[in-house]
């Protein structure tokens, strides 16, 4: 592989935003204030969309923000401002085993490594056109073979918005 | 911009796009400062508003910018500095990337986004995170109420607008800002094509759901609970001042001209003339000074549109949180829900 193979603005950008995922990964787990990491966790989610969108699918960059950041998070936030949102720090949020987290997390990783690994080994996406992930090739997929999925899955969020208004009731 | 774009390099294209970016975010914030906060609410409060600085008060703008320039940047002792400090920024960076998929003119856009719809709803809830963020962060139980109001607000009321834009693009069948925009212009209503086919016309109901969508989501009267005076003092924006008082002030008008700008593309035609009057075949038959031409039509109608939503707010009382809730979900939702429904339902018949 030649040096030109590597250096092309699409890697750099990659490495940039991995390097500020992973980053502020770390800090949603380690920092002491639940909404500081919460806040982290937003710009975990918005590197995941800038990594979408450098694949050239935009729809599913755009949808990323729309649920995580826009529906997500702001749910997650607001319930967490509700209820227990200390300003500065707080001495109780890290557990203290939280050093056995850590061979969970690399396993993940190398079951996640090897997996990537085996599943693609030398192939090359081609995204320069980007066509593939494209709004309306999404929507032919989704509305033609999978179809079922599809319904599946709205039968399933229906249930849980019924689930939802069950427990609020109060009669 | 591709108007330029053969001669110029990428640089500098990309710096004619954050230029005009930020000229089309703050034209609209001082035209509707200037225009409606400034002049329409003072005549309909039988006084002349600002007449000092400059003709008619023109210049007042500069000295309000200058004023709140030169204040301190204050941040209570208790507050989170840094997240308070950030959120102003937040809320602003919303409204630039909401302007970035508003096509200007035929060849006067700044991104050509296949998703622009979605785009722009997914990228208008990121503000709803700088409110929090400030409400939270301000160290105020005025300020947290207050942004806690705002992002159930927004949260219920981003759902009527994002139903009631699906109306539009199931009829456009695309949901790329510009190709709405063509289809309007170049449609026609049965066969009169004197005016092209506004969406106006058939999606009248999602026109208006839109409209009182955007109303509340930018916590204007009748829907400004968030930062209701007479009980949570400026709720988020209590505790800010200086500089970052304005920049959520500027965000504020901001957004209302972009969401304005967004509604005249995507039910007012745009920044088109219906094509029949020029005898254009398509947008590539299109004469180059629509590129100027457009992007000034398109910011009349903007006016327009602001205007409706400034009269809006300097005429209703403000409603109450319950009632503000119970609109959303129990009316607005539901109608836009049978409005989705008709429209396809019509769309497969014709």
């Amino acid at each position: 592989m030649l040096a030109s193979d590597i250096v092309v603005a699409q890697n750099v950008a990659f490495g940039i935003i991995a390097a500020v995922m992973v980053l502020f990964a770390l800090r949603v787990v380690s920092s002491s204030n639940v909404v500081h990491a919460a806040l982290s966790l937003v710009m975990v989610m918005a590197g995941a969309a800038a990594l979408y969108i450098l694949l050239a699918a935009e729809f599913v960059a755009v949808t990323q923000v729309l649920v995580y950041i826009g529906a997500v998070m702001v749910l997650f936030l607001f319930g967490v401002m509700l209820t227990r949102a200390k300003l500065g720090r707080d001495a109780d949020l890290n557990n203290k085993n939280w050093a056995a987290g850590i061979p969970v997390a690399l396993l993940l990783l190398g079951v996640m490594v090897y997996v990537l690994i085996d599943g693609l080994g030398d192939d090359k996406l081609d995204v320069t056109s980007g066509t593939a992930a494209s709004t309306a090739a999404i929507s032919d997929l989704i509305f033609s073979p999978y179809i079922l999925p599809f319904w599946a899955l709205s039968f399933v969020l229906l249930a849980a918005v019924i689930g939802a208004i069950v427990l609020a009731r109060k009669d | 911009m591709s108007l330029l774009a053969a001669d110029l390099p990428y640089w500098a294209q990309s710096l004619l796009r954050v230029l005009g970016g930020t000229v089309a975010v703050l034209l609209p914030a001082g035209t509707i400062v200037y225009l409606f906060l400034f002049k329409m609410m003072s005549f309909m409060q039988s006084r002349l508003g600002p007449m000092e600085a400059g003709p008619y008060g023109s210049l007042q703008l500069f000295a309000e910018v200058g004023k709140w320039l030169q204040k301190e940047d204050i941040a209570p002792e208790n507050a989170d500095t840094r997240v308070f400090r950030m959120a102003p920024l937040v809320v602003l960076v919303s409204t630039f990337l909401l302007v970035a998929v508003v096509p200007f003119g035929p060849d006067a856009y700044f991104t050509d986004f296949d998703a622009g719809v979605f785009y722009m709803l997914a990228v208008s809830s990121i503000s709803t995170l700088g409110i929090l963020m400030a409400g939270w962060s301000s160290a105020n139980k005025y300020s947290l109420l207050g942004g806690l109001r705002a992002a159930g607000q927004l949260i219920a009321y981003e759902l009527p607008m994002v139903l009631s834009v699906i109306g539009v693009v199931i009829q456009a069948g695309t949901m790329n800002l510009q190709s709405i925009v063509i289809q309007q212009n170049d449609g026609e209503i049965f066969g009169f094509d004197g005016l092209g086919n506004p969406f106006l016309l058939t999606q009248f109901v999602g026109f208006l759901v839109f409209m009182i969508s955007v109303q509340a989501e930018l916590t204007q009267t009748p829907f400004d609970m968030p930062i209701a005076e007479s009980e949570l003092v400026s709720g988020y924006m209590t505790e800010y001042s200086g500089f970052r008082f304005l920049i959520f002030f500027i965000a504020e008008f901001a957004t209302a001209g972009v969401f304005s700008l967004i509604a005249s593309v995507l039910f007012l035609g745009g920044w088109g003339l219906p094509f029949s009057w020029f005898g254009w075949e398509s947008v590539d038959g299109i004469d180059n000074w629509m590129n100027v031409g457009g992007p000034l039509i398109l910011v009349t109608k903007m006016v327009v549109l602001s205007g409706i939503i400034m009269w809006v707010r300097f005429s209703f009382p403000r409603m109450r949180e319950d009632q503000l809730q119970r609109f959303a979900w129990k009316v607005l939702v539901p109608i836009s829900l049978v409005n989705i429904m008709i429209t396809a339902i019509l769309k497969v018949v014709f």
